[in-house]
């Protein structure tokens, strides 16, 4: 009997979150599917049925082709350099024990700023007359950074040049200064968890330095790897208030993202169908990398 | 074997430059004075320690910075005791299909918040918080559940079952055992929940800014506001910057290893 109460007592304490995320979470999409359906497009609500008239009209859209683009060659980039940074970093700190610690609080600390902040200050360093130019101006280069509207090796592919934009690299770099951190202590956990006997092992059997990294460290960091790649992607899929802050949607819409086209068109222009569209579209962008990956390490976990 | 050693740390110090660079541009620009305050002069020292950007860029902030604080306190406490809640259950009284339960509260981890927003304001203007802290506090929280649950689910992961069993033996019923074993045991926990609930919150900016205008700004919104005026000078923004980013800055410099703990375990396995 008191089993059975106190079985009670616990789906008691759950429901309350559980019933939450319910409305909140999976009902509020539904209800955001339902309004990018709509015809929607106006200050006041017109929910009559549209069909798939504003996802046509997305596809079809510049802006939207380019925040296509910009997203594909930000989120390439951008886990890339996370990656690599927080991986040589790691092994360096790995190597060096002196003064590890004040290393590692160097590298994180932007973790703790606000995207924000980091999109303000970046703003100033990567301003093309000032900030980092003028040490640049030694050497005779004056990189426009964000400013910059060229397209690297670009080919037109529907109404837009498909290529690198220069100006995202600007924004890359600031993304990697604050989100390094992340796989840098990912790393630094791993690392600490692989056992200091596994070394002596190898180097026992005759390895040198870089074999026992590539042959025996670096595979048993392959699923921290997939971690930080997952969650990174689906930071870059979401990314909204440091490319807002620092360099807005840029001519062209050079730097423009779908959080930022999505924020624009439904709370200053009022196009609330086509808002819910492109919030649908980035949902199910994320949804490609996260769902397989959460199936995948809860079945690990149980 | 000392020249490697050298090239290691010259690696890692000129990295270690460049990540202190912004800090070290915010600090010196600053402090300096109006007329010192140039493009062509970035990277010069202030010839004087002069405090007028703190006391604009404070004078422009002060009741967003109150705002955030309102916001912050309330929504930080709430969500993790929510998420002890959670947690409890779902690492010690499992039951079928808690597992599903669990991966569907993670999911709301990494939606994109667009996706659920203009319900949600349409929610909140329907019960008259839009534009309001309370509004705020409740996005908060209601977001911030699906991390709070995963880190004490994965703290209590750790405490061992036959605690829990010792317990029911002795006759304490789901609340004793909360109360007597589970919560006294929870003071890291709570500790690294409310670090990350701290910083994420005073951080974030896509609620902010589309659920509060004017008067009930976060201090966020209002960082970005005075940085895409203007007439604002860019010593006042840095000094502005560096205002709104003093808190989590300070719970980092004080309490980071609790920090990097939280960091760790959002990423689901913990």
């Amino acid at each position: 009997m008191k089993i059975t109460r106190d079985r009670l007592m616990a789906l008691l304490f759950l429901a309350p979150s559980f019933l939450l995320i319910v409305i909140f979470v999976y009902g509020f999409i539904g209800w955001t599917g339902w309004v990018s359906l709509s015809n929607w497009n106006t200050l006041v609500p017109d929910m009559s049925f549209a069909g798939l008239k504003n996802y046509i009209y997305l596809f079809g859209d510049y802006r939207f082709q380019a925040d296509l683009r910009n997203t594909v060659f930000f989120t390439i980039l951008f886990i890339g350099f996370v990656i690599i940074l927080g991986l040589g970093l790691a092994i360096l700190l790995d190597q060096t024990k002196k003064g590890n610690s004040l290393f590692r609080n160097i590298f994180l600390f932007p973790m703790a700023l606000s995207f924000v902040v980091t999109g303000v200050v970046w703003q100033w360093l990567l301003n093309p007359s000032t900030g980092f130019n003028q040490f640049l101006q030694v050497f005779g280069i004056q990189p426009k950074w964000y400013t910059d509207t060229n397209i690297l090796a670009g080919f037109q592919w529907g109404s837009i040049e498909f290529g690198l934009p220069v100006a995202m690299i600007a924004v890359v770099i600031a993304a990697v200064w604050q989100m390094t951190g992340f796989s840098l202590a990912m790393y630094v956990a791993g690392l600490t968890g692989i056992p200091d006997e596994l070394r002596e092992a190898a180097r026992i059997d005759g390895a040198s330095e870089l074999q026992i990294y590539r042959k025996v460290i670096l595979p048993m960091l392959t699923p921290i790897t997939m971690s930080v790649v997952i969650i990174m992607a689906h930071i870059s899929l979401k990314i909204f208030d440091l490319i807002y802050a620092m360099t807005g949607s840029g001519a062209n819409f050079v730097t423009d993202v779908p959080g930022v086209y999505m924020f624009e068109t439904t709370f200053r222009g009022n196009y609330y169908a086509n808002g819910a569209a492109i919030a649908i579209i980035m949902l199910l962008l994320v949804a490609v990398f996260i769902v397989p990956y959460l199936i995948n390490s809860r079945r690990g976990a149980s | 074997m000392v020249v490697r050693k050298i090239a290691k740390y010259a690696v890692l110090i000129a990295i270690a430059l460049f990540f202190l660079t912004p800090v070290c541009v915010m600090l010196i620009t600053s402090f300096k004075p109006l007329d010192e305050v140039s493009l062509s002069e970035m990277w010069s020292l202030p010839s004087a320690i002069d405090f007028s950007s703190y006391t604009h860029a404070f004078s422009e902030l002060a009741p967003n910075l109150m705002n955030s604080l309102y916001l912050v306190i309330p929504a930080t406490l709430l969500s993790a005791i929510l998420g002890a809640m959670n947690g409890y259950v779902l690492s010690k009284w499992r039951f079928k299909g808690s597992e599903v339960v669990f991966t569907m509260i993670l999911f709301g981890m990494f939606i994109p918040y667009q996706s659920i927003l203009i319900p949600l304001i349409q929610f909140l203007n329907s019960i008259n918080l839009y534009n309001s802290i309370i509004g705020l506090i409740f996005t908060h929280v209601v977001y911030g559940l699906p991390i709070t649950t995963l880190m004490f689910r994965n703290f209590y992961a750790n405490i061992p079952d036959s605690m829990i069993e010792a317990a029911q033996v002795d006759g304490a019923s789901f609340l004793g055992i909360f109360r007597q074993i589970i919560l006294p045991l929870s003071i890291t926990g709570f500790v690294v929940v409310a670090i990350w609930q701290f910083t994420n919150i005073w951080n974030e900016f896509l609620f902010a800014v589309t659920i509060t205008n004017n008067n009930a700004q976060p201090v966020m919104v209002a960082l970005q506001n005075l940085s895409g005026s203007q007439i604002v000078q860019w010593n006042v923004q840095m000094a502005g910057a560096l205002l709104a980013a003093m808190p989590t800055l300070l719970v980092y410099i004080l309490l980071g290893k609790y920090f990097v703990r939280g960091l760790l375990a959002g990423s689901v396995k913990g």
